[in-house]
């Protein structure tokens, strides 16, 4: 089987850099700022496969590089240095430019116009981050703020948009009544999950969670990790879900990278991440587990 | 079918000043397809430690798990990629651990059909018969189907598992004690469903605190020292 995407030496420094700086840096110096020239070495040479429907981790305490990895991966951020190549498939086929004849995979995603990228994105990404002010706009209708993201798809017709955000809504558990209020009335639970539905509106391959239940009452993440798994299956959905919570990752992930001052330190399958642990963080990260 | 090859397992911690500790060391064997083997020895033996390896939950130190695979042909367990051997824990290899690991909030009815749906490519309805009839064979009452496993008896937690574990038919299926914690007529009813399984090919490993029962069950056995 082959791999959805394929990312390879993704690397993002901070500041101008100099020739030592990857020298200087990492797990064994524990610190990624360099301390010749300042510059922070957020993540480097991260390389690995996300394959269709599969749910891979990554774990690391704050400041590992993992919210960094993924701002890289969603076209926020550009990167300093590496690649991302996707698989061809029908969501791309308005965009055969991206593909060299015959070839199964695309040219370097990262290395395209800010215009083709936004058109990857809203063809195949979806992502839901820890604080939901960065995903909805909280002044405008539940509904309003998925339209908004169809709209960037594509759509243009209101009953169909409006359609659509009340089928999503209806998957993520909000009850229709609220649809047309905005999302800085409801409660931290149901925030996280009209980002989901807005996530999902464009039907994504790739669905990037950061750090999405970090913050919520025990009962309500649940709640939310239950939803997560169910649309996975449903959809055949590939996440990468970053967290720093082991349980988290046990629950969604078969695989895992564990992440330390922007170096991947080890990578492996979730359960002998927690029971066989090779790196010393990774050992002390397990040892740490409530 | 699994032939363990010199196969070590050592785990250095490095949290508490590199201290190594050698799990097992040297061992061999061999499972021929459809045969059941026994692992013998003392406590602390490393007997869980050669399943978990096999099973990759553990890397293995040194040496080698040759299985023939139905997928991928002869491979070594010891050092396939992380990606085959999720697709061989899915299609082929099963694994039963001497406590109930499921997913929370997933009533029992679920736990045994997920794998049932994920992995035979039968409709909803067959997967619920075939499942509903385990759990009424392993005599896990009614009311409690779609109750969490979470919340019953360690009796109960271990039918559940069991039931998870065969209700797909893998290929291979590893138990690491899976009637330590039954009465003596859940044994039997365990040891009849395992039993079945053999006759329909599936070969095994398998862990059994009494010597007795093992003799019984398996067909050769392995004295790890």
């Amino acid at each position: 089987m082959e791999p959805l995407i394929r990312i390879r030496g993704l690397s993002k420094r901070f500041g101008n850099g100099c020739n030592r700086c990857l020298s200087a840096t990492g797990p064994e110096f524990e610190t990624n700022m360099c301390p010749h020239c300042g510059s922070v070495v957020a993540c480097n040479d991260v390389s690995f496969d996300l394959f269709k429907n599969e749910a891979l981790g990554i774990v690391g305490e704050s400041g590992s590089g993992k919210s960094t990895l993924v701002r890289l991966l969603h076209f926020e951020w550009d990167a300093t240095d590496g690649s991302m190549e996707i698989q061809r498939n029908a969501g791309l086929d308005t965009m055969p430019e991206l593909f060299a004849d015959g070839d199964l995979y695309s040219r370097n995603l990262l290395g395209l116009s800010p215009f083709q990228k936004r058109q990857v994105r809203n063809a195949l990404m979806g992502i839901v981050y820890q604080n939901p002010f960065l995903g909805l706009r909280m002044n405008v209708s539940s509904g309003g703020n998925i339209a908004e993201r169809l709209l960037g798809a594509g759509w243009r017709n209101i009953g169909k948009m409006r359609k659509r955000a009340a089928e999503l809504l209806e998957k993520t558990e909000i009850p229709l009544d609220r649809m047309d209020e905005p999302p800085k009335n409801f409660s931290g639970g149901m925030q996280q999950r009209v980002q989901i539905a807005k996530a999902l509106s464009n039907n994504p391959l790739i669905l990037y969670l950061d750090e999405v239940t970090t913050g919520l009452d025990l009962s309500v993440q649940a709640r939310v990790l239950d939803l997560i798994r169910t649309l996975q299956s449903e959809y055949k959905l590939s996440l990468l879900v970053v967290s720093h919570d082991l349980g988290v990752i046990n629950l969604l992930c078969q695989r895992t990278m564990v992440m330390k001052y922007g170096r991947v330190v080890e990578a492996g399958l979730t359960d002998q991440i927690l029971q066989d642990p090779q790196h010393k963080y990774t050992q002390l990260l397990v040892a740490s587990q409530l | 079918m699994l032939t363990v090859k010199e196969l070590s397992k050592d785990f250095t911690l490095h949290i508490l000043g590199e201290k190594n500790i050698a799990a097992c060391r040297d061992v061999s064997f061999n499972v021929p397809k459809g045969g059941f083997l026994g692992l013998s020895g003392p406590s602390g033996a490393g007997k869980s430690t050669v399943l978990k390896c096999i099973y990759r939950t553990y890397l293995p130190s040194s040496g080698a798990v040759w299985y023939d695979s139905a997928e991928y042909g002869r491979i070594d367990l010891a050092i396939l990629p992380d990606r085959a051997v999720i697709d061989i824990r899915t299609r082929e290899m099963g694994y039963v651990s001497q406590f109930l690991k499921v997913i929370p909030r997933v009533s029992a009815l679920d736990v045994v059909m997920e794998p049932i749906l994920a992995r035979n490519g039968v409709s909803r309805e067959e997967a619920r018969s075939r499942a509903v009839g385990l759990l009424k064979r392993l005599r896990i009452p009614d009311h409690l189907f779609d109750a969490y496993p979470a919340t019953f008896s360690g009796g109960e937690q271990q039918r559940i598992n069991i039931a998870h574990a065969v209700s797909w038919k893998p290929r291979l299926l590893l138990l690491d004690e899976p009637t330590a914690s039954l009465d003596s007529g859940s044994v039997d009813l365990v040891l009849e469903l395992l039993k079945e399984l053999r006759e329909e090919g599936t070969t095994m490993i398998g862990i059994f605190h009494d010597s007795e029962l093992m003799a019984s069950v398996t067909d050769s056995i392995f004295t790890i020292s």
